[in-house]
C-alpha cells in the first residue's frame, strides 16, 4: 500500500521549492458514470478506502497555511460523499477558492443551494457529448437531460458555470453542436479537453484518438467561437499533445504547483503518479503536507533538472517543457527518465506515430473492438 | 470596451478578490485561474464597490496617496480589468 514505507520522506533542502498553489481533492472512486476516458487509474478499484473527514480537514488546513489557493473537489464522483458539504464549508472559512468537478450525477436543486451556503464557489459540469444518445452511451448511464437541467440550476444560483467537454473520435464530430450547446446553456467557462492518453483513455486509445484531420478541423471551428463569443465565455482548450511537436509543460513542473491527494490519502505529484515504478507514494495518514511537499522522495523525485537524460539533459528548451510528462514517457516507453515521445526531438517519437496510425486501421477496421468502460469489474479484469 | 464615465464600478461577484498571505500579495481568483496584483492595482479594484463611478474613484485614490494625474493610468487599468470581466458597469 502506498505510503506503508515510513522511511519515504527523506531530509532534503527546502531552499529553491516553491509552494503548492493548487490543491486536487480526489475524495473518492466511486462514481455512478462509466467513462472510457477517465483519468483514474485502471486499477482504481483496489484502492476501497477512503479518508475520513477529519483526515481531509487536516490536509485542507495544513495545505492552506503552505499557500495552496485553489481547491478542486473531484473523484469519481464527489457528490457521492456525504460530507462534501461539510468539507466545502472547512474550505471556504480557510479562504480557499472552492472548484467543484462534477459529473452532476445527483446534483439537486436542494444540494446546490446548501453548497453555495457553505461557500462553494464554483461547479464544473462535464457533459459528454451534444446528443442525449451520444452522451448516455459514453456515460454509460441516462443522464443527459439531468445534466443540462444542473447546469441551467447552476446558472440560477449565482455560480459561475463551467462547462466541460472531453474531446475524442466519438464525439469531435459533434464540435458546432457542442459549442451551441454551451451557447445555450449559457456557460461562462468552457473548457474543451482534448483527451490525455492516461488511464482509461489509455486503455482504450485506439478507438479514442481522432485522426489530425478531424482534430485540425474541429479546431478551427473552436477558434472561430472562441472570437465570436470573447468577453461572453471564456474557452479553455487543451489541446491533444498527440499531435504537437513538443511535450506539455506537465504539472507546470513537478512538484512545483500541485499537490493531487487520491481517495484513500496517497499524496501525488500528478493524478497518475502512483502508475510510475518504485513511486511508494507517501500517505496524508502518516504525514503532515509540510513533510510530504518537502521532504519525500516523490515529491523529489523529478524536481528540476538533474534526473534527465539526453536528449533533454542539454536541450535549451528543458525550462520551458521540463522534459513533458513523466507518465506518457514511462507509459509510451516503458522509461519514466526519456524525454515525452510527443518531443519531435525523442528517440521514441515514433511511438506516437505508431498510435495515430494504429487508431486510424481501427476506425477503418469493420469490426472495431468495444470501448472498455470505466467500472469496478473491468478495473479487477485490467489489473 | 470602456469604461462609462458615470455609471458606477462594481467588483464581478463571479471572482473573488483576496488577500493572501503566503504570498504577500492580493490576488483575484476565477474558475481555474487566479492572477496576482500588484499594489495599485488592487487599490483600484478595492474601490469598485458598486458605489462610485470612476472621477469619484479617481478623486479617492488621489486623496488617500496625496497625490494627483491619476486620471489616465486609472482609466488605463479598468479597462483592461473590464475586458478581462473582473469588473461590471450597468
Ligand atoms: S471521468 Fe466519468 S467515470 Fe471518471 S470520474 Fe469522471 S464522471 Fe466518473
Ligand atoms: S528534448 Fe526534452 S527538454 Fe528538449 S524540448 Fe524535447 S522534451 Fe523538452
Amino acid at each position: 500500500m502506498a505510503g506503508s514505507n515510513k522511511t519515504n520522506p527523506t531530509t532534503t533542502l527546502r531552499t529553491g521549492i516553491t509552494p503548492p498553489r493548487w490543491l486536487l481533492a480526489e475524495l473518492t472512486y466511486a462514481c455512478p458514470l462509466q467513462c472510457p476516458y477517465c483519468a483514474n487509474p485502471i486499477d482504481y478499484a483496489k484502492y476501497q478506502s477512503e479518508l475520513s473527514t477529519e483526515d481531509w480537514k487536516r490536509v485542507l488546513t495544513q495545505a492552506r497555511k503552505m499557500g495552496a489557493v485553489q481547491l478542486g473537489f473531484s473523484g469519481g464522483e464527489p457528490l457521492t460523499r456525504k460530507d462534501l458539504a461539510e468539507l466545502v464549508k472547512h474550505a471556504r472559512d480557510l479562504g480557499y477558492y472552492s472548484n467543484l468537478i462534477t459529473s452532476g450525477y445527483g446534483l439537486t436543486e436542494e444540494k446546490i443551494v446548501q453548497l453555495k451556503e457553505a461557500g462553494l464557489d464554483h461547479i464544473q459540469v462535464s457533459i459528454q457529448a451534444s446528443s442525449q444518445e451520444l452522451n448516455d452511451h459514453l456515460a454509460g448511464t441516462e443522464s443527459f437531460q439531468l445534466k443540462k437541467e444542473v447546469a441551467h440550476l447552476v446558472k440560477k444560483h449565482g455560480y459561475p458555470m463551467v462547462l466541460c467537454v472531453v474531446i475524442h473520435r466519438e464525439n469531435i464530430h459533434q464540435m458546432p453542436e457542442i459549442l451551441a450547446m454551451a451557447e445555450e446553456l449559457g456557460a461562462d467557462y468552457l473548457e474543451l479537453a482534448n483527451t490525455q492518453y492516461y488511464g482509461w483513455a489509455h486503455a482504450n486509445r485506439d478507438l479514442l484518438l481522432p485522426t489530425k484531420e478531424q482534430f485540425e478541423q474541429a479546431e478551427q471551428i473552436a477558434q472561430a467561437f472562441k472570437e465570436k463569443v470573447a468577453g461572453k465565455m471564456k474557452i479553455y482548450y487543451v489541446v491533444p499533445d498527440f499531435y504537437e511537436d513538443r511535450p506539455k509543460a506537465c504539472m507546470n513542473g513537478w512538484g512545483t504547483t500541485f499537490l493531487t491527494i487520491a481517495p484513500d490519502g496517497a499524496a501525488l505529484p500528478c493524478h497518475s503518479a502512483r502508475d510510475l515504478p518504485g513511486m511508494d507514494c507517501p500517505n496524508v495518514k502518516d504525514y503532515s503536507i509540510e513533510q510530504i511537499w518537502y521532504e519525500s522522495l516523490t515529491f523529489n523525485f523529478f524536481r528540476g533538472f538533474e534526473w534527465m537524460k539526453e536528449p533533454c539533459s542539454s536541450c535549451d528548451e528543458k525550462e520551458k517543457d521540463f522534459g513533458g510528462c513523466r507518465c506518457q514517457a514511462y507509459l509510451l516507453s516503458g522509461d519514466m527518465y526519456a524525454a515525452d515521445p510527443v518531443c519531435s526531438k525523442s528517440p521514441n517519437h515514433h511511438i506516437i506515430q505508431e498510435a495515430i496510425d494504429s487508431a486510424k486501421a481501427s476506425a477503418l477496421a469493420d469490426n472495431e473492438k468495444p470501448l472498455i468502460f470505466r467500472n469496478s469489474k473491468n478495473s479487477r479484469l485490467l489489473s | 470596451m470602456t469604461i462609462h464615465p458615470d455609471h458606477p464600478i462594481k467588483f464581478s461577484p463571479m471572482h473573488r478578490l483576496q488577500w493572501e498571505e503566503a504570498q504577500q500579495k492580493d490576488v483575484i481568483l476565477y474558475p481555474e485561474g487566479m492572477v496576482e496584483l500588484n499594489q495599485s492595482s488592487a487599490e483600484i479594484l478595492k474601490c469598485c464597490d458598486g458605489t462610485r463611478n470612476l472621477a469619484q474613484i479617481v478623486s479617492d485614490l488621489e486623496q488617500k496617496f496625496a497625490t494627483t494625474g491619476l486620471t489616465n493610468d486609472i482609466t488605463a487599468f479598468l479597462e483592461v480589468a473590464l475586458k478581462n470581466g473582473w469588473i461590471q458597469q450597468n
